[in-house]
């Protein structure tokens, strides 16, 4: 539980850096008396699922954590691509956690009431593609009962379900919490309907971002399958029609929208699947702003705001958080960056 | 009375599964063709229920804190989204009913626990879900079974009462606040049922006088329906 950090969800603050390159220092809450009555705001609706899994690997009787990363079939519980370490937990940072036993396609693995098969290692050998044994409810059953959210060493004490599930968490397909989404409650929703900012979502099967192992890394973020809702679509064309602009809740939703762009205006409606990095250079052909955490300058949540902002702008942005000792992570406090005019983005 | 299939698509959570109007309310719901979970305590009529019915049942008790996000998870998990929640699992608190001098600060406590803050859990964890069907045009319902015992005051039921008046005036907070969003909140008081936990209150009751839950269970369906409105549950040819 992180009673601490949920305390401060009313106290948090968020940085506001404009289209014209002016910055503002805000309460989170002010959030909601952000956009003009038009604009459209879309976040990623996905719950997320209690990935890591710690148990005994059968042949070798070795402990063994299982961090679910990928679906091999979206929405199918019973299939996985994830990631294996050996001893130990989320206390120690990633970088520094012992590989797991060696895996052997066949081999079992033990949660508990939970088994599952290596159907593959894969390369590199910290991944491995996984099948539960036993029909959907029954794997749903063991995950709810064995499975716990994935959390790295920042925070020290066990995460709850309830730690990582946003407000508006519906079908729990992500593997990591769509964390921008932490900004919103459904207080801060009302006042943008009644100020006629449109709000609409999508559903973005959030991966691991990073793991620690570095041949691994580079390949982050897989890709990652997402749903886009007729309604959300036609929001879209229509915010477009008006002028008006379009907000991200988070990266994801960002990766999700420029990857369903469609040459004219708009987006595909419908299933598909988020490819490659978004970084500077970059052409944004939906996303107008972009709510996100507070990361550092490499990390590729940063590096994806390039897109949004010229350099010089962003490390201005990024000394300002440090000065002011704004709270990273994905329980901390938020960034909000409008796309630079085009013209002042030289 | 003929089947329709035209609930197909319908998802619906119902807590208290195993018997009682819990019972025939997942019974009436299959039988018309709706996906269907249920959550009860005991793990072997969970099992049989679930093979006799084809609904997902999830074990869990709705009293206890810790259990309420791993059921939101796998209702949400084996249905693929949400359209209905009844919270229809109780707790009469111990019997025989007694006055409220004798009883205990912890059995009050847990009557709320089971009756009033269980419902508030896993409608939170779950209005998520409910709030995305609602956004995609489905509508969304959540009914929270009630008592007359929530208005009327009857010697003896006191635990039961309080939890359930507390239920209701949450019910109708939730259902203002929620308008907006397309969720529905309805409070339904399902009369006095032929049902374990009726024997257990009223042991010496005449079961002649007494409503088969196999008959609430088609009502409550259609006061369901009738929350969602978009759901044309009619036949087809009925249809304008």
């Amino acid at each position: 539980m992180i009673a601490s950090d949920r305390r401060d969800r009313r106290s948090a603050r968020l940085l506001v850096v404009g289209a014209d390159g002016g910055m503002r220092h805000l309460p989170r809450a002010a959030l909601a008396s952000l956009f003009d009555p038009g604009d459209l705001v879309i976040a990623n609706d996905a719950a997320t699922l209690p990935a890591c899994l710690r148990g005994v690997h059968s042949a070798s009787g070795e402990p063994i954590e299982v961090r679910l990363a990928g679906w091999v079939s979206a929405g199918d519980p019973t299939r996985f691509i994830a990631l294996a370490f050996g001893a130990g937990d989320h206390r120690t940072r990633t970088e520094d956690r012992l590989s797991p036993p060696p895996l052997s396609p066949g081999d079992r693995l033990v949660f508990g009431a939970l088994e599952a098969v290596v159907e593959r290692p894969l390369d590199p050998p910290c991944l491995l593609r996984l099948q539960f044994l036993g029909d959907r409810a029954t794997v749903l059953a063991g995950l709810a009962r064995h499975g716990a959210p994935i959390q790295y060493a920042h925070v020290p004490e066990p995460l709850a379900l309830w730690d990582v599930w946003t407000r508006i968490a519906a079908d729990p397909i992500a593997f990591e919490p769509p964390s921008a989404g932490f900004a919103l409650d459904w207080r801060t929703l009302a006042i943008w309907r009644r100020r006629g900012v449109d709000f609409a979502t999508l559903t973005l099967a959030a991966g691991v971002s990073s793991t620690g192992c570095p041949a691994l890394d580079s390949k982050l973020p897989f890709d990652e399958p997402f749903r886009i809702p007729e309604r959300t679509a036609a929001a879209i064309v229509r915010a477009k029609a008006n002028d008006a602009r379009i907000v991200a809740i988070g990266t994801t939703v960002v990766r999700a929208l420029e990857s369903a762009a469609m040459a004219e205006c708009g987006v595909r409606a419908g299933d598909g699947f988020a490819r490659g990095r978004i970084v500077g250079g970059t052409q944004l052909r939906v996303v107008d702003a972009i709510l996100t955490g507070v990361h550092q300058p490499g990390e590729s949540h940063f590096e994806l705001l390039r897109a949004f902002a010229p350099n010089e702008l962003l490390e201005r942005a990024a000394s300002a958080l440090v000065e002011r000792r704004y709270r990273g992570h994905e329980f901390g406090d938020s960034l909000l960056v409008e796309r630079t005019r085009a013209a002042a983005f030289a | 009375m003929p089947t329709d299939t035209n609930l197909k698509q319908l998802r619906v959570a119902i807590t208290g599964g195993t018997s009682g109007l819990g019972l025939a309310l997942v019974q009436r719901l299959t039988a018309r063709g709706a996906r269907v979970a249920f959550i009860a305590r005991t793990a072997r009529a969970v099992e049989l229920i679930a093979k006799e019915t084809g609904a997902y049942g999830i074990v869990g008790d709705v009293g206890r804190k810790d259990d309420i996000y791993p059921i939101a998870l796998q209702v949400t998990g084996n249905l693929g989204g949400l359209d209905a929640l009844v919270n229809n699992a109780s707790s009469l608190g111990p019997t025989p009913l007694a006055p409220l001098a004798d009883t205990e600060c912890e059995e009050l406590e847990q009557a709320l626990t089971v009756n009033l803050l269980g419902p508030f859990r896993l409608t939170k964890a779950l209005f998520g879900a409910l709030a995305a069907s609602a956004r995609d045009r489905r509508g969304a319902v959540v009914i929270n079974i009630s008592s007359d015992a929530a208005v009327n005051a009857y010697s003896g039921w006191g635990e039961y009462s309080a939890s359930k008046a507390a239920l209701r005036s949450l019910t109708a907070i939730w259902a203002e606040e929620a308008r907006a969003e397309g969720v529905a909140f309805l409070s339904l008081d399902p009369g006095d049922m032929d049902t374990p936990l009726h024997a257990l209150a009223i042991p010496d009751a005449d079961p002649a006088t007494l409503k088969r839950p196999e008959d609430v269970a088609v009502e409550i369906v259609d006061a369901l329906i009738a929350a969602l409105p978009n759901w044309d549950a009619r036949p087809i040819a009925a249809r304008a």
